[in-house]
């Protein structure tokens, strides 16, 4: 049986993990901090939304991320969200929403009426906008913290607060942390979120509100709770959100619903999304052998189940070389 | 070859660094468009100490001038701060300044803008101030010691083009011996080409060619129609007529009617 070690235990490490205790290896997870959570994974949208991401990025999203629903899904039965994605724009953006819309596939323009019927709460705020139907969302928190208890109950091991562990026990490292690996390709790209709650509005589905600046979307979850995402700032900096970024998310989501303004301001969050230059992840394998799984940027929960595969794909296909 | 401030360039046309895909597709891009200049915001990117290094030494990488800006600076003191700033982590005097005075309309505050190119001036700075085309504000600006004036054509981000071709005309006219660069506004290359035809020193422009479905093809078209509109202002254009004229000779034929 192949001894793994997978180090960091983001949604990469954990997802890498998944793929290869399913395939037989013996896996042992070591993260550097006490618990699942506090990593750029925690603070993630959780939405699973290839095309709407294809506006900004390559058509790999696509290929690689179409397929991740279903792996969540198959992985972790109850914990996708098949609702779609809503986009809307302001009627002085309309430009916005018909370049995001020549941008993009898979949707279909709605009017006053189609939104109204798909989100009750934002009638008559939106004329028109855009639905991709077949686009899903999950709960990145319950997702880790799922995939977790599964793993554990497949046999692999826990190494929290861990140190540097001597790769000697094991046939294969599998390096998933992020910036704190130093790779010379690696950039890091800031994000910033919060979390509400307000008992005023509910919607079905993640939102995504255009802007010409400040581009935002709203993710459901449990409990009354929103996500409200995601600033993108070309720094490696994790500190506390700024004023300036709090205040845009803020307005956004008062622009989106005026009840947002009444919410509780629950959580904010800061963190740094790894990114390789062409804002793609990469599965490589490092002159010392090891393999890495790194560059998600804001991709970890729609990319991680391809890189998994193809991570194991590399070490099983290389020992079968061997 | 351009000459600007004593800097030989190549091309006509400065290139934004904001918005794009990625910086892959950024780097494609300046190489495409065949700029010698690009801008960067420290504004945002900053977030803290050397937070944003690792973007920065990938523009120097890309072996082009920087002239780094003041974007989304809304006050004097701002301004002249990010300027300093911008001053040590790029090694470079020339600032593009932004004071901006409507959050919405991303107009400049041109009372803000004269004051903050005065105290950058005096500081030894080459001033690119973003302006809009009041041909006032531009004497004023001129007499803070900027040697550029960057007029706008349209706000920032609209693709509007040139919305006010008498303005900028009239600006190139009142000032045929200080180098204008129109900034923000510009959509398609047909518009970079127009202004380039008037007369205007070179173009600058971000959001045309980052939000472009496929920005290297953009990029490589602005660079293209830069390049042309300055050739056809350098050629001598021909002024419209009323009248049809032919262009084959007429004598020989029967009537002039």
């Amino acid at each position: 049986m192949r001894r793994v070690l997978v180090k960091g235990a983001g949604v990469a490490g954990l997802t890498g993990a998944h793929e290869l205790a399913a395939r037989g290896a013996s896996v042992t997870i070591a993260e550097i901090r006490s618990h699942i959570g506090g990593n750029p994974s925690w603070l993630a949208g959780g939405m699973l939304a290839p095309w709407c991401e294809r506006e900004s990025a390559e058509e790999a999203v696509v290929t690689l991320g179409k397929v991740s629903a279903d792996w969540w899904e198959r992985t972790l039965p109850g914990l996708v969200t098949r609702a779609g994605t809503l986009v809307v724009g302001h009627a002085r953006d309309a430009s916005e929403l018909a370049r995001f819309a020549a941008r993009t596939r898979n949707h279909e323009s709605v009017d006053e009426e189609a939104i109204a019927a798909l989100e009750p709460n934002l009638a008559g705020r939106f004329r028109q906008g855009l639905f991709f139907a077949g686009e899903t969302h999950l709960d990145p928190r319950r997702a880790l913290e799922a995939l977790v208890d599964k793993l554990r109950a497949m046999g692999v091991v826990f190494l929290f607060e861990a140190g540097e562990i001597a790769p000697s026990g094991f046939d294969q490292v599998v390096d998933c942390t992020g910036m704190a690996r130093a790779d010379d390709d690696l950039r890091g790209v800031r994000g910033e979120m919060l979390l509400l709650r307000t008992r005023d509005v509910s919607l079905a589905r993640p939102v995504r509100l255009l802007h010409p600046r400040h581009p935002i979307y709203i993710v459901p979850r449990a409990d009354h709770h929103f996500m409200v995402g995601a600033t993108m700032i070309e720094s490696d900096h994790d500190g506390p959100i700024t004023a300036r970024s709090l205040m845009e998310l803020l307005n956004a989501a008062y622009a989106l619903h005026p009840a947002f303004g009444e919410a509780e301001i629950v959580e904010t969050g800061a963190g740094v999304r790894p990114a390789y230059p062409d804002n793609l992840p990469r599965v490589k394998r490092r002159k010392d052998g090891a393999i890495t799984i790194n560059g998600l940027y804001r991709h970890g929960f729609l990319l991680s189940p391809a890189m998994a595969t193809q991570a194991a794909d590399l070490l099983f296909n290389a020992s079968a070389d061997n | 070859m351009f000459d600007l401030l004593g800097t030989k360039l190549a091309s006509r046309l400065l290139l934004g660094t904001a918005q794009y895909p990625s910086p892959a597709i950024l780097a494609d891009a300046v190489k495409a468009s065949g700029t010698s200049v690009v801008t960067v915001s420290l504004r945002r990117e900053m977030a803290g100490g050397k937070a944003g290094e690792k973007f920065w030494s990938l523009i120097r990488s890309l072996g082009v001038r920087v002239l780094p800006n003041t974007a989304g600076c809304h006050s004097v003191k701002e301004a002249v701060t990010t300027a300093k700033m911008a001053r040590e982590v790029f090694g470079t005097s020339w600032i593009k300044l932004e004071v901006i005075g409507n959050h919405d309309t991303l107009q400049p505050d041109v009372f803000g803008l004269v004051e903050a190119a005065r105290i950058l001036c005096e500081d030894g700075f080459s001033v690119f101030p973003y302006t809009t085309n009041d041909l006032v504000v531009a004497e004023r600006l001129l007499s803070a010691g900027c040697k550029v004036l960057m007029p706008w054509c349209a706000p920032i981000g609209s693709a509007l083009g040139p919305v006010n071709i008498m303005a900028l005309r009239s600006m190139r006219g009142h000032f045929p011996n200080v180098q204008l660069i129109v900034d923000a506004g510009l959509g398609r290359p047909s518009h970079a080409a127009t202004v380039m035809e008037l007369g205007f020193d070179a173009v600058l422009l971000n959001t045309a060619v980052a939000k472009a479905a496929d920005p290297v093809g953009m990029a490589r078209a602005f660079g293209k129609a830069v390049d042309a509109g300055r050739e056809a202002f350098c050629s001598g254009l021909v002024e419209p007529r009323d009248v049809a004229v032919p262009s084959t000779p007429t004598i020989g034929r029967a009537v002039f009617s």
